[in-house]
């Protein structure tokens, strides 16, 4: 049984990974939250089942607020401000997307080295993911430097704090209640904040390509 | 300090509550000022005068509190649970009877001085100015680190805003701003050295610094910090730039305060330092204090040879006898280092009657500039000259001012100087051979300044009020007013009676010699009331009183002479004229002219600029400029580095998101792979 749960694990968390690279790789806005959907989805499965495993029930508590926060809420703000941004089907230019994936792929790599110490002094079930969940971080930290646009950043912003909440429940069986609240809380005002500023962004440039931002500086 | 109960009895009081009343009174009367900025009359014929007579009973008080025994007080002020500690001690009372006595005649002149319509309201230069004086009371009361350095702080500000009182002319900002940048780097350097003084006992009294026994190494760098931070304030070489460019920008009295009794704070504290709180001094401290002294006196004496505007020029001769202050200084340490006190006490005599005599005579020097200033509108020499015909009571109490700062007898600066070439004159009893060679080239390079410092005095006076006007409008400069009489008038006395009496100035600061190396003059010099012999009769004595009746006996048989002699005998005619049937103001030599044989002498202390007419010229020019070799050697590349690296740190600016967001990615993994090793 339990040989069966870690391998599930293991799965949910390749799936996360994937998704993390497909995020880097993928061109178009609409697609992207999509994907950042998915790996809301992932994330609560991959909760509820280290829930089950380890019989912790506020872990069930925990992915409840992920699919409400995650994959029901802020999806649909992004594509309400998608929509009225008239941004939906935009493609945004990458920076040379296999350059882009290498990198990941040694971020990955570095990321499974530094979490090899840690899962060894770790006795949780989902040990071995912890790498998983650090790459899914620097990876979405990576999207974030590439993207030109500021709707991607922002998914990129989002998907890293799923990484994060990722990393917790995989290595200690999740944060304290009160830390997971208040960082859902903080991510659904981070939103709101970055959804104004991608208004304001807007109605100064006429475009939502955050290299006009460059103007702002003073020579 | 009292009880409360005590309190309203003015008869149980102890000096020290007498000298927190003056406080409390100058912030009174700065605070009354407030309320009545733009009413002239009530600022100057009210608070400024009454700042003054509580500048007398400062005086008074200090003058009592130097022979009686050190009194503390605890103040609750400030932060809770760190309260300002005062302690009254005879040091602190000297200084404040130097405080005092300037402020009453400076004040006094202040009453007269200032008019409507330059720049700041005269009520809130009245608050400035009394903030100014309360705060350097306070400095030199104060008896922890944390006291000390918010009234010296309280000081630079409130001196900023009186520097930059016209604060709408760009020079003037300039110069305000370059006072305050060395006045904070230099209070920084206390505050370091208070650090290491209080020898990590995390305790700021001044009592317990005194009880601690530092390393000999962390010692050095606290008086060397002290040394930095302390000049900065002083002006010694090459801290000094701020000192050409602020006085020549404050108004005269402030300049008077500033050049008579703010540099000697930074005095106060160096002695403080050097002598009470960092127990025994350590020999070689002494020969910094000498190399820095003699080379600020040196240059500063040499500049103000050169200058042409007259504040600037008094700027450079404060430079000059800060100069000779820190040569005392080190003369002092060494001595007492090398187990002499009563040595050191002569030299620490000099120095202390310096402090007082500079004090007078460079404030009598500053507000007389002012009256000049107010009554030409000019600070050039070039174009003042013949002012003591219109100005006759200004022009006398200059001269005195003149002669006493020419180190002349028989006024204070005589004394001052002659006592610190007299303990010059015991170094051969030195056991060092290396100090005895060392030290009769200093005391050849203090009989230099001593002597350049005449000529410039010479100059000083000579192109500003003897000679013919060198323009028009000085017909019609008006003589002094009334306040600004009585001002310049105190000032004066106190240059004559520390000319005239220095056996009993002396005998009075003897407890601080006392205090600061363990010994005194009085003794020695207790045998004559009228003959003034430091160490023994034999080796040499100086009575002023006989000296002035020798001048005056000459003066009179010489008048006398004339008179016999040549009595109706003058004779006028056309002198020599050189195919000049005419003659006028501009045939007179000028300032640069007079300035100029020391300009050939001191050649590479200088950087000039010359710009000479040609012969065809259709209009011939003149110019010449001479500038602070350290804006060039020093201060200019300082600014150019800070500039150069500042936009260094501007590259990191790009502007653009990704950048920035690189730069936390690759210090996130910086960090990780650090964890990771």
């Amino acid at each position: 049984m339990s040989e069966f749960v870690a391998q599930l694990i293991n799965l949910l968390a390749s799936m996360l990974l994937i998704l993390a690279f497909a995020m880097i790789s993928q061109r178009r806005i609409l697609s992207l939250i999509h994907l950042f959907t998915a790996q809301g989805a992932t994330l609560v499965a991959a909760t509820l089942v280290v829930g089950y495993a380890t019989e912790q029930p506020h872990l069930y508590l925990s992915a409840g607020i992920t699919l409400v926060v995650k994959v029901i809420l802020i999806p649909l703000l992004l594509h309400r401000v998608i929509n009225r941004l008239n941004v939906r089907w935009d493609i945004e230019t990458l920076i040379n997307i296999p350059t882009t994936m290498i990198v990941g792929i040694a971020l990955v790599i570095f990321a499974f080295d530094l979490a090899l110490p840690i899962s060894r002094l770790s006795t949780s079930i989902a040990r071995g993911t912890l790498g998983i969940a650090l790459a899914c971080v620097l990876l979405s930290f990576l999207m974030m430097i590439t993207r030109a646009k500021a709707v991607p950043q922002v998914i990129g912003f989002l998907s890293m704090e799923n990484g994060l909440f990722f990393a917790a429940t995989s290595a200690t069986y999740g944060m304290p209640m009160v830390v997971e609240l208040g960082i859902a809380l903080d991510v659904l005002v981070g939103i709101l904040i970055l959804g104004v500023f991608m208004f304001q962004i807007r109605e100064q440039f006429d475009s939502l390509d955050i290299s006009h931002l460059e103007k702002l500086k003073e020579d | 300090m009292i009880s409360t109960g005590a309190f309203l009895d003015p008869s149980s009081w102890v000096h020290l509550d007498w000298v927190l009343l003056v406080v409390a009174a100058w912030l009174l009367i700065g605070g009354a000022g407030v309320f009545a900025l733009h009413r002239l009359a009530l600022v100057a014929r009210v608070l400024f005068p009454a700042g003054g007579a509580f500048g007398l009973l400062l005086f008074g008080v200090a003058l009592s509190a130097i022979v009686s025994s050190p009194e503390v007080a605890v103040l609750p002020l400030g932060l809770p649970g760190l309260p300002f500690h005062f302690r009254l001690d005879s040091l602190s009372a000297f200084f404040l009877m130097i405080i005092g006595g300037v402020a009453a005649g400076v004040s006094a002149f202040a009453a007269g001085y200032f008019r409507k319509g330059e720049g700041t309201p005269p009520g809130l230069l009245a608050l400035e100015y009394h903030i100014f004086l309360a705060s350097m009371v306070l400095v030199v009361l104060a008896d922890d680190a944390y006291a000390f350095m918010v009234m010296w702080e309280t000081m630079a500000l409130s001196s900023f805003f009186l520097v930059t009182a016209n604060h709408r002319i760009v020079e003037i900002q300039r110069a305000g701003y370059l006072y305050l940048l060395i006045a904070h780097v230099g209070a920084l350097g206390i505050l370091l050295c208070f650090g290491i003084l209080q020898a990590d006992t995390g305790d700021y009294t001044f009592a317990n610094m005194r009880s601690q026994e530092i390393l000999p190494n962390r010692a050095s760098i606290a008086f060397l910090l002290a040394l930095f931070g302390f000049g900065a304030k002083a002006g010694i070489v090459p801290l000094h730039v701020w000192l050409p460019e602020a006085h020549p920008a404050a108004p005269s009295p402030v300049s008077a305060l500033m050049s008579g009794v703010m540099l000697k704070t930074a005095i106060y504290g160096v002695l403080r330092v050097v002598f009470d709180l960092l127990g025994t001094p350590l020999w070689w401290w002494s020969l910094v204090l000498l190399a820095v002294g003699l080379s600020t006196a040196l240059f500063g004496v040499v500049f103000a040879a050169v200058q042409v505007d007259m504040k600037r020029l008094l700027a450079y001769s404060s430079i000059e006898n800060i100069g000779l202050l820190f040569t005392g200084i080190g003369l002092a340490v060494l001595f007492s280092t090398q187990g002499m006190p009563l040595m050191a006490a002569l030299a620490l005599t000099a120095v202390l009657y310096h402090v007082a005599s500079h004090a007078f005579f460079k404030g009598l020097l500053f507000v007389g500039t002012g009256a000049v200033l107010h009554a030409t509108r000019e600070r050039n020499l070039g174009k003042l000259g013949g002012l003591i015909r219109t100005m006759p009571w200004v022009a006398w109490a200059m001269l005195i001012g003149v002669l006493a700062s020419a180190g002349l007898p028989p006024f204070g600066g005589f004394v001052s100087e002659w006592l610190l070439l007299q303990s010059f004159l015991f170094a051969p009893d030195l056991p060092s051979s290396f100090l005895n060679m060392l030290i009769p080239v200093v005391a050849a390079l203090i009989a230099l300044v001593a002597a350049l410092a005449g000529y410039t005095m010479v100059k000083f006076f000579g192109i500003i009020f003897l000679g013919q006007p060198r323009e028009e409008k000085l017909a019609q400069a008006h003589d002094a007013g009334r306040w600004e009489r009585i001002g310049m008038a105190w000032l004066v006395t106190g240059c004559i009676a520390l000319g005239l009496f220095p056996v009993q100035f002396i005998a009075l600061i003897d407890p601080v010699t006392q205090l600061l190396v363990g010994s005194g003059l009085a003794r020695t010099v207790g045998g004559s009331s009228w003959l003034l012999a430091p160490v023994a009769i034999e080796r040499a004595s100086y009575g002023p009183t006989i000296f002035l009746l020798g001048v005056a006996a000459s003066f009179a048989l010489a008048f006398l002479l004339v008179r016999l002699f040549y009595h109706g005998r003058v004779r006028r005619a056309a002198p020599w004229d050189c195919g000049f049937p005419w003659q006028n103001a501009r045939m007179q030599d000028t300032a640069e002219g007079f300035g100029q044989p020391i300009r050939q002498i001191f050649e590479p202390f200088f950087r000039w600029e010359r710009e000479l007419p040609t012969a065809f010229d259709a209009r011939p020019r003149y110019r010449v400029s001479v500038t602070d070799p350290f804006w060039h050697w020093l201060y200019l590349p300082l600014a150019a580095a800070v500039e150069r690296l500042a936009r260094l740190i501007g590259l990191l600016q790009q502007g653009r998101i990704a950048v920035y967001l690189l730069y936390s990615f690759v210090t996130l993994i910086a960090v990780l792979l650090v964890v990771e090793l």
